[in-house]
């Protein structure tokens, strides 16, 4: 009895150690995606067996796999799918092994389901890309490729499956890796890695295959399991966005929030945006207490030495390393909503805490996500991406999505129907010469409306009001 | 660099931390659906830590079915005291004034009208726009592709084909008035990482949790305890003490016990690293047809 709490004990105090990778895949529906992530847990002996039980039913009456167990019947969960056959949405799951737990985010393939794709892989660490032995690099892995070098997923598996139906060719594999890599070459992922396997039939999956002997790199799970993901966060530029104020009593003012990038220590000289105060920190409070120093992605609460108004949607930062300033930006914009881009339309932007109105200015171009072709376009559809140039109604503070994640992020929400109709990775600030004439900014002309100069101060204080609700209104 | 490292564990909890603030922040009047249960216990623990040193800013609610174990009714009014919580209790008291009960209306009845309906006749009358709730991604299929703010229109009802697109960490909280959000911020814990928490934070959980000695009945297969005097005579006679455990807590006539030895959070680890039946496997409620939960969710239950 005393050894097995032991034996169990130690495998708690492992398990409790493990870090956690977050991963992506895609691939169309005859890939065998969904055969791949159902022999990643079953093998990983995650499915339990009354699951089994359920998916045996399930086989017999609709399977579509034959003699084998149709793993992809575990992963579609919803019943709108079962009955088409396809994986319509993302679907998330959870396997570990003595080394890491796995978030995966299963995502679809098909062209008109790009949004779940990029909704799948914007948390992901790493992304797996199938393709077929048979027909190699085709022009929807180069789509899932450009996608994920677009969300700024640093580790990236094409994992060239069915390679049984190939008989294992080293030639087969070794031309489909060079095509790969010619067309990757320009999509700034750093680590790109490539495996021969069989998830149907488990080769190159959980273990090194015997029938790959000219194959010399790693399966598939032993590459997730290693790949090393803790330098991937940036670490450099402090910023720490408002997410709450806290004051339970008078004595404590505390500012909630999730470190997004960078290292905070208590004294550091911090300095609030957009009041450019400074203070230093006085302490960073957990409910464990105090704590000397955080990093992302830790939420914590930070009092400071002076007393600053800070409110949610404003950042924290240091004051010899800024982000940009701007109420006019560029991103590359992925448009989400059924209904078409309506340029006229004044969106919600949300950027780290930081909820304010948006307008599109210009579009760019759009880019072909097959071709990689841009052209010149008057709005954005659905699954449709291009560069886009918007004024906001308050000042964001930002970085490029490139250098940081976490603040070149934002969603752009529809108005009327608050749905999610777009979201976006900033490129950075817009040059002045490229904006809408006189920076778009609506004016009240008071002489030109007759307004007696007596109003001033009256609509002086309303535009005040407006401003703080995201709205910036000049008076002439 | 690599000093800074999160384990797993702390990684969740930052991020559940980080939703249930964003919630504070973005509604009018959330409130947090407490089930008493270990996942509620884990939610309710993250709540306290988001806004500590302060108090935390939302009512818990608890739906009370009124066919919960009474030793869940104990623990739920002791914590809530204890750690200073705002509980709100509501029940459907018409339905149970009209005798509804598992016993006497079948498990789909019971649910549809003293969990379902009760919860939702509770949102409204609070009006409130954003409901926190427990459920894990990795328990149940359709729950697998929920988000994490899951949009709910003027019914409640969830539209798992039309959901809003959720990217990074930036959540989407713009809602019409009468229309919600559940809120899911364990969506990404597994049932290891609750107890591993548990364990690891001393977070109490009902006893029901720990094998102990029980009156316990055979009903269709599943080991029913007796907890009170409403169960129906014909089952009295039956009643056997077993050593038993309960892995999920609901409705008693509705809940199934496992035979157990484990009394302690290692040992019932163990039993379900070594166990082959998932979790929901003793809830009788997801059995009821194939696609049930995805079913419930669209009308409204979590």
């Amino acid at each position: 009895m005393e050894t097995t709490n032991l034996n169990i004990k130690e495998f708690l105090d492992r398990d409790e150690q493990k870090d956690l990778l977050r991963f992506l895949t895609a691939g169309s529906v005859d890939d065998g995606k969904s055969t791949l992530i159902g022999r990643l847990l079953f093998d990983s002996k995650k499915i339990y067996e009354d699951q089994l039980d359920a998916l045996e039913r399930d086989s017999k009456r609709v399977g579509n796999a034959g003699e084998h167990i149709d793993y992809a019947l575990l992963l579609d969960g919803l019943k709108a799918e079962r009955e088409q056959g396809i994986t319509i949405d993302v679907a998330y799951r959870y396997f570990s092994t003595n080394n890491r737990k796995f978030i995966i985010a299963d995502t679809p393939g098909h062209e008109q389901y790009t949004r779940n794709m990029i909704t799948g892989g914007s948390t992901a660490n790493a992304a797996v890309i199938l393709v077929d032995a048979r027909t190699g690099v085709i022009t929807q892995t180069r789509r899932h490729t450009y996608l994920i070098s677009l969300l700024g997923i640093k580790h990236l598996v094409l994992a060239v499956n069915k390679m049984d139906l190939v008989d294992f060719d080293e030639n087969v594999f070794n031309k489909i890796v060079s095509d790969f890599n010619a067309f990757v070459a320009d999509l700034n992922i750093p680590d790109v890695y490539c495996i021969p396997l069989s998830a149907l039939e488990g080769d190159n999956v959980v273990a090194k295959s015997p029938r790959t002997p000219w194959y010399s790199g790693k399966c598939l799970l032993d590459y997730l399991e290693t790949v090393p993901i803790d330098l991937d966060r940036n670490y450099d530029d402090f910023r720490y966005p408002v997410q709450y104020v806290l004051r339970p009593n008078l004595d404590f003012r505390g500012f909630c929030g999730k470190v997004a990038s960078g290292v905070v220590r208590r004294g550091d000289e911090v300095m609030a945006l957009p009041s450019r105060k400074t203070s230093h920190v006085k302490s960073i409070v957990t409910y464990e207490g105090e704590i000397e120093e955080a990093f992302p992605p830790m939420c914590v609460t930070i009092t400071l030495e002076d007393e600053i108004d800070i409110s949610r949607g404003e950042m924290i930062v240091k004051p010899d390393n800024l982000p940009t300033e701007s109420r006019n930006f560029e991103a590359m914009l992925v448009w989400m909503d059924e209904e078409p881009m309506d340029v006229s339309k004044q969106f919600f932007i949300k950027q780290t805490t930081n909820t304010t109105r948006a307008r599109i200015d210009n579009i760019k171009y759009r880019v072909d996500v097959n071709t990689m072709e841009r052209s010149n376009v008057e709005l954005l559809k659905l699954n449709e991406i291009g560069r886009v140039v918007f004024t906001t109604g308050k000042e964001l503070f930002f970085d490029p999505y490139h250098t940081n994640k976490q603040t070149g992020a934002f969603i752009l929400i529809d108005p009327i129907t608050n749905n999610t109709s777009a979201v976006g990775m900033i490129i950075g600030k817009v040059d002045a010469g490229e904006l809408v004439g006189d920076d778009a900014i609506a004016t009240i002309d008071l002489s030109a409306l007759g307004i007696d100069e007596s109003h001033r101060p009256a609509i002086e204080k309303v535009c005040e009001q407006l401003k703080r609700q995201g709205l910036t209104i000049k008076i002439k | 660099m690599s000093n800074y490292k999160l384990s797993h564990l702390q990684e969740l909890e930052a991020e559940s931390i980080h939703i249930i603030r964003e919630v504070a922040a973005e509604f009018e009047n959330p409130v947090m659906l407490y089930s008493i249960g270990k996942d509620s216990s884990v939610m309710v623990r993250l709540a306290e830590k988001a806004f500590a040193p302060g108090k935390v800013p939302f009512p818990l609610m608890h739906i009370d079915s009124k066919w919960k174990f009474r030793e869940m009714i104990e623990f739920r009014d002791r914590y809530a005291k204890e750690h200073g919580w705002n509980l709100i209790v509501e029940s459907n008291e018409e339905a149970f004034r009209a005798g509804v009960g598992p016993f006497t209306h079948g498990s789909k009845v019971h649910t549809d009208l003293m969990k379902t309906q009760a919860l939702l006749a509770a949102l409204d009358k609070h009006k409130f726009d954003a409901a926190f709730g427990g459920a894990r991604r990795d328990e149940e299929k359709s729950r697998a592709k929920e988000r994490i703010f899951s949009f709910r229109d003027k019914f409640h009802q969830w539209d798992p084909k039309n959901q809003r697109p959720e990217l990074w960490d930036i959540y989407n909280a713009r809602v019409h008035k009468g229309e919600s959000i559940r809120v899911f911020p364990l969506s990404n814990w597994t049932e290891l990482d609750i107890w591993q928490y548990i364990r690891l934070e001393n977070i109490p959980i009902v006893p029901l949790y720990y094998a102990k000695e029980r009156p316990i009945v055979e009903i269709d297969g599943n080991l029913i305890m007796a907890d009170d005097d409403r169960l129906p005579e014909q089952y009295r006679d039956k009643i056997q003490m077993r050593m038993v455990r309960f892995r999920t807590l609901g409705c008693w006539p509705l809940t199934g016990a496992v035979e157990s030895s484990a009394d302690t959070i290692e040992k019932i680890v163990e039993e379900m690293m070594t166990t082959t039946k998932s979790e929901r496997t003793t809830r009788v409620i997801d059995f009821d047809q194939e696609a049930s939960m995805e079913q419930k969710k669209r009308e409204g239950y979590f």
